[in-house]
């Protein structure tokens, strides 16, 4: 079995594969991440059956933590597969942090957390200022530390999907690009390195100074949301909120009474990020 | 380094040959005790303990999370404990959920899943219409394995909770109707000891005895070094002198002692727990055994693929006649995915 080891802000991950081409894949993208020692998560990429090792050969996920009925996927889909699994673990495995499915940038120390349902836009508009002179903090998941309040990075390649990899590609620099993949179970999907300083500075957290929640296609407004919906929101959008039991409450709640919250549409990048400046400014 | 779960039997048996462990042999351990579910039980092992900063941190989320098992699992018990109440039976945990509620070592860091309960036979239609009633629904709606559970098993097919989704098997005796030693079920619920919330746990003695049947006259080993530690820490918390003749007849009254013998040499041989001196004899066939339990790598996958078959192929044998099963496995076999 190959081998493939990352340090991702605080988690840290070793992957082995039946195959080595996803591993490559891997260490190109990955190339100026740490290398730890020992690893949080163990996940493996193997043959659904012995036979589909060589022939249409497809990716079965397997790791210390695994959903009984995640599909397969193709062996060109052999990246996805294991950043999928590296999430899994994450999303099922982290107690050090509450989790919230978000995305997050970073200025001066303070960061501003976008969360909403998929689709919305959050993975890309963190990309988009992560570009723009924000240091991008997380695509994916943001980490709440329970003592201090401050979230930690985690800056794991970016999943661009569909109309975002070419909006992107116009604006982020070449060769810190992914393989392009067509057909996957949530369409085109590349992924994206993010920016140097962004890896650089994984280890330095920041303090929350904005959340939003944005609904990408619809006319530019802003609506304040009550704190009880906020609170009901993050609970559903945090993997591990029940698991941490009081924890997780007084961090959450810590979290929504400290930090303004502000519902955003918007129809395109440049929109969302002039409401994105207009909201830091007036609130952060 | 040590290519086996030898490693991990080593750390929870002595949890200071730690400090001989390299990068290597901490990501090798660390895999096998996720694999046999023991990490939350190795992060109480070795707290205390000096390991590296990388380590620490992992066995620290092992502790949380063991600590939100065990709180889930003492909830869950208290939700069928009220949807129960008006069953006049008593209603015996078992298993994880009893240790926690009972207070009993063999919990401390356990990984707890589903619950598992113990009601009379003759109780099973209202037991089953009350869980029902509050809001626990069928996993299995094929009517061969709902039959078959109903005919031959110990327990009821397993419910789930439709709103905590959470399940929850409730047993009437401790081995499939099958298997061929025949446990006194009536005599367990007789003994069962009350708990202060209404609920009972088995007696030591017949605590111990599940345990062992659950691990050597049911299954195929699959997660026995938990299991085996379970028995352990047991044997350790109620292994008195009058215990281990008291466990003997009780045993050979549930015809399991065959079962309760082989779990005490097998704890002492790999976890070094003390036993009545003349427990502690070879048998040849323990050593299969051994290498069963500790057939794992350093990623935590299953090795030695033909001594599990081999358990594989004695745990249906245990399991059922040889002509049921034949039935069984045709059934299965003709069934579509």
């Amino acid at each position: 079995m190959h081998e493939f080891r990352v340090q991702v802000g605080p988690a840290a991950f070793r992957i082995g594969s039946a195959w080595k081409r996803p591993l490559d894949q891997l260490a190109e993208l990955y190339r100026d991440y740490p290398v730890p020692e020992v690893p949080d998560y163990s996940v493996r990429l193997k043959a659904v059956s012995f036979w589909r090792r060589f022939i249409r050969p497809s990716v079965a996920i397997n790791g210390d933590y695994m959903l009984p009925d995640a599909a397969p996927l193709p062996l060109v889909q052999g990246l996805l597969a294991a950043e999928m699994a590296m999430n899994l673990q994450m999303a099922l495995g982290w107690r050090r942090h509450l989790l919230l499915h978000a995305s997050a940038v970073e200025k001066n120390g303070r960061a501003v957390i976008m969360t909403g349902a998929s689709g919305s836009g959050k993975s890309t508009l963190a990309a988009m200022l992560g570009c723009r002179g924000w240091r991008l903090m997380g695509d994916e998941f943001v980490l709440l530390d329970p003592v201090t309040g401050e979230l930690a990075p985690f800056p794991r390649l970016i999943s661009l999907k569909n109309e975002a990899i070419g909006a992107m590609q116009a604006m982020a620099l070449d060769g810190r690009f992914g393989p392009l993949m067509t057909g996957t179970p949530k369409g085109n999907i590349r992924h994206l390195v993010p920016a140097r300083d962004a890896i650089r500075s994984m280890a330095e957290p920041a303090q929350p100074a904005l959340l939003l929640f944005p609904s990408f296609g619809f006319e530019p407004a802003v609506r304040e949301i009550s704190l009880s919906e906020v609170f009901m929101r993050l609970t559903q959008a945090s993997t591990n909120y029940v698991a941490l039991g009081e924890r997780g409450f007084t961090t959450l709640t810590r979290f929504i009474k400290t930090v303004p919250a502000r519902a955003i549409d918007y129809r395109d990048g440049q929109e969302a990020e002039a409401l994105v400046d207009r909201l830091w400014s007036e609130l952060a | 380094m040590k290519r086996d779960a030898m490693l991990l039997v080593d750390a929870l048996r002595d949890p200071s040959g730690i400090t001989e462990l390299d990068a290597d042999g901490w990501t090798a351990l660390l895999a096998m005790a996720r694999a046999e579910q023991l990490l939350g039980t190795v992060a109480r092992r070795l707290s205390g303990l000096s390991v590296p900063g990388a380590v620490a941190n992992i066995l620290g989320e092992a502790r949380i999370n063991a600590e939100y098992q065990r709180r889930s699992a003492l909830w869950e018990a208290d939700c069928a404990r009220r949807a129960l109440a008006g069953y006049p039976g008593k209603v015996v945990l078992m298993k994880g959920t009893a240790y926690a509620a009972a207070g009993l070592k063999a919990s401390e860091g356990r990984h707890i899943g589903d619950l598992d309960i113990m009601v009379a036979r003759d109780d099973l239609p209202q037991v089953e219409a009350a869980l029902l009633a509050a809001g626990w629904e069928w996993v299995k709606s094929d009517p061969y394995d709902d039959a078959y559970y109903r005919d031959h098993m110990h327990e009821l097919p397993p419910l789930i909770h439709k709103e905590r989704d959470r399940m929850i098997d409730v047993h009437h005796t401790i081995l499939p109707l099958t298997a061929r030693p025949k446990p006194d079920a009536v005599a367990m619920l007789e003994d069962a000891v009350a708990l202060e919330n209404g609920l009972y746990v088995l007696s030591p003695r017949d605590m111990v005895i599940h345990s062992a049947a659950h691990l050597f006259a049911d299954g195929e080993l699959d997660g026995g070094l938990r299991n085996l530690w379970d028995i352990h820490c047991l044997l350790a918390e109620f292994g008195d002198e009058s215990f281990w003749q008291m466990l003997k007849s009780r045993a050979e009254h549930h015809q399991l002692w065959p079962a309760v013998y082989r779990a005490g040499r097998l704890a002492h041989r790999l976890y070094g727990t003390e036993i009545a001196k003349d427990w502690q004899r070879r048998n040849r066939w323990d050593n299969w055994y051994a290498k069963r339990l500790t057939a794992r790598d350093d990623w935590g996958r299953g090795t030695r693929k033909f001594i599990r078959l081999i358990f594989y192929i004695r745990s249906h044998w245990l399991r059922m006649p040889p002509l049921m099963l034949a039935r069984h496995l045709w059934v299965k076999w003709r069934k579509p995915v």
